[in-house]
């Protein structure tokens, strides 16, 4: 028997001498191998990625419209963002429907996976049903809840005046502020799954031992939610938060489909406006300075979530 | 008296919250299907309950059905969506194999540069993009939004399949190279088969990426022919400032059905993929 296994491995260690010579050799080197594997996708995102990201960061600096010469301007077009209170109110609508819409998912989700993480029927099908919000198209979903807030026969106002609440509803996607309000309550409907099932699976991960011997020590419901639930979760609810922020902050279609910026520009996220700018007015230069300033906005809502998670 | 407790905890701490929760979820969709199955008439009659159904009609559905390409856009959006996810699966695989399990020159720094593709706004890329696919005359037809997809995809698609990867033991891979099979058959043999699972999740993702993808293809496909549901519906369903909305509920419902039923096939990987990175990492 051991005899037949030192042949086996006498012939295992000789397999390698015996390979091919030349090309196959050559192709089975690490760095070879792996170069080779690499070029198609690395050719391709430089062609589909890295080439239309420095064409729109070039754009940026030149005064471009449709169908004519792109004239350079410098740092023109981010002047003349800097005077423009449209430019200023998106960043402004940006940064609270991001940070807003993020708060909310989170401490909601949270408590979905709260709530989920007990044991009772049917827990595989109320998961799916609540996850659904998340993965059907947006854009179809944002068009129900246009019709949800109609204001003369959506749902909403329909209810409030049969129940007698109110005579006429409010105008749920015509004032600035409540129209404000209705996309922050829409993004949040869709993404509050996300933060709860991703949630409650890192909530599975925690060791029960934890639990119980919190328990022992005499801490409550309370107790135990606070220092040892809450610090395991931290990495978890993190790592989602970071994915959120990115995903709200470049969110474009439920502005598009639900208020189109409006009323009077009052909605506008930079996305939707980089987009009017360039596809509405022409202005593909100046839609495209919008779009790059959206970089340093993003990096400064990262780096104060990482400092405040950093200080807890 | 402890019972009594125990049921109070459970109805509080269980049963009410859970029932906010679903019906917070899943009311659009009733909204959605109560509309839709509603005449005119009685749609838009101030003094008929707004939750109740008198005349159940399926008029919308045979007007979406005969009147609008709606077909032709399911189709569209499933082979888009299936092809731009069989590529994106291919490519992020070549991306992410060679990171997550080979040691070469570079590889630091290629992980960094896909990571922050995820930073990159979309708006500053669809002018571009739009000149390119000019370019290549692939303006109004499904090529454009089939190979522009991969660039949203490919590199969260390699990044969720690096966590697969590294999951293998390297011992699995040096006994076959000691064996005598060459690097290429220990990957497509046996390393890639026990990722699996990756594979589905992150297909499964990809393919619901591309059903909702809604700037590309507004951007590059006008005509009606070649439309995606979410651009056809929100183009076509939506004549000027007129809104069909048992029309447009009929559309949105219809079109959600697709998705939701491969997803419930899939939904454990579904999940797996959305966790992959918050509970690995």
């Amino acid at each position: 028997m051991s005899k037949i296994l030192e042949a086996s491995r006498a012939g295992a260690l000789a397999a390698p001498a015996r390979r091919p010579f030349g090309l196959a050799a050559f192709i089975e080197r690490e760095s070879i191998f792996s170069w080779l594997m690499l070029t198609p996708p690395v050719l391709f995102l430089l062609l589909f990625l890295g080439y239309p990201f420095f064409y729109g960061v070039y754009l940026s600096f030149f005064h471009k419209e449709v169908a004519r010469d792109a004239t350079f301007v410098g740092f023109g077009n981010f002047v003349k963002l800097y005077n423009d209170p449209i430019f200023w109110q998106s960043v402004r609508n940006t940064i609270i429907f991001t940070g807003v819409a993020t708060i909310l998912k989170a401490s909601g989700g949270l408590a979905m996976a709260l709530v989920m993480n007990q044991d009772f029927r049917m827990k595989a099908v109320t998961r799916a049903m609540l996850l659904l919000p998340f993965i059907v198209p947006t854009v179809l979903s944002t068009v129900a809840w246009q019709w949800i807030l109609d204001p003369g026969m959506g749902l909403f106002n329909r209810l409030l005046v049969v129940s007698g609440l109110a005579t006429t509803g409010p105008s749920w996607l015509g004032t600035p502020t409540m129209a404000m309000i209705s996309i922050i309550m829409v993004n949040t409907w869709r993404g509050l799954p996300f933060f709860g099932i991703s949630i409650l699976a890192g909530l599975q991960t925690i060791p029960v031992e934890l639990h119980e011997s919190a328990t022992i020590d005499g801490a409550g419901t309370w107790g135990r939610f606070r220092y040892v639930t809450l610090p395991s979760m931290l990495p978890v609810i993190f790592i989602v938060t970071t994915f959120s922020i990115v995903i709200t902050f470049f969110d474009f279609q439920l502005v598009y489909v639900l208020t189109g910026g409006g009323p009077a520009n009052s909605t506008h996220l930079m996305a939707t406006y980089a987009y009017s700018l360039s596809m509405g007015a022409g202005q593909m230069g100046l839609g495209s300075a919008v779009a790059l300033s959206m970089v340093p906005v993003l990096g400064l809502l990262l780096v104060l979530l990482t400092l405040y998670v950093r200080k807890d | 008296m402890v019972g009594e407790l125990t049921w109070r905890k459970r109805l509080f701490g269980l049963w009410l919250p859970l029932l906010a929760f679903v019906v917070i979820a899943l009311f659009p969709f009733t909204w959605m299907a109560a509309t839709s199955l509603k005449t005119n008439a009685e749609l838009y009659n101030p003094k008929a309950s707004p939750l109740s159904i008198q005349h159940p009609s399926l008029v919308h559905y045979i007007d979406l059905l005969t009147e609008t390409n709606f077909l032709t856009w399911v189709a569209n959006t499933m082979l888009v969506a299936g092809v731009a996810t069989f590529i994106s699966l291919l490519l992020g695989t070549m991306l992410a194999y060679p990171l997550a399990r080979m040691q070469f020159r570079g590889a630091p720094l290629l992980a960094i540069a896909v990571a922050v593709t995820y930073l990159i706004p979309q708006t500053l890329l669809f002018v571009p993009m739009a000149d390119l696919i000019g370019k290549m005359k692939l303006g109004n037809t499904l090529s454009a939004v089939i190979l522009t997809y991969p660039t949203l995809l490919v590199p969260f698609i390699a990044w969720l399949l690096m966590g697969y990867f590294k999951t293998v033991p390297k011992e699995l891979e040096e006994q076959a190279l000691i064996d005598g099979a060459s690097r290429w058959r220990a990957m497509t043999r046996i390393i890639l088969p026990l990722c699996l699972p990756g594979f589905l999740s992150a297909g499964i993702f990809a393919f619901t990426l591309s059903q909702n993808e809604f700037l590309y293809a507004l951007l590059f496909l006008s005509k009606s022919s070649v439309r995606t549901v979410p651009i056809g519906v929100v183009g076509e369903l939506i004549r000027g400032d007129a809104f069909y909305w048992g029309q447009l509920m009929a559309g949105a419902l219809l079109g959600s059905i697709p998705v939701a039923l491969i997803y419930s096939f899939f939904v454990k990987y579904y999940v797996a993929g959305l966790t992959a990175g918050a509970v690995k990492g």
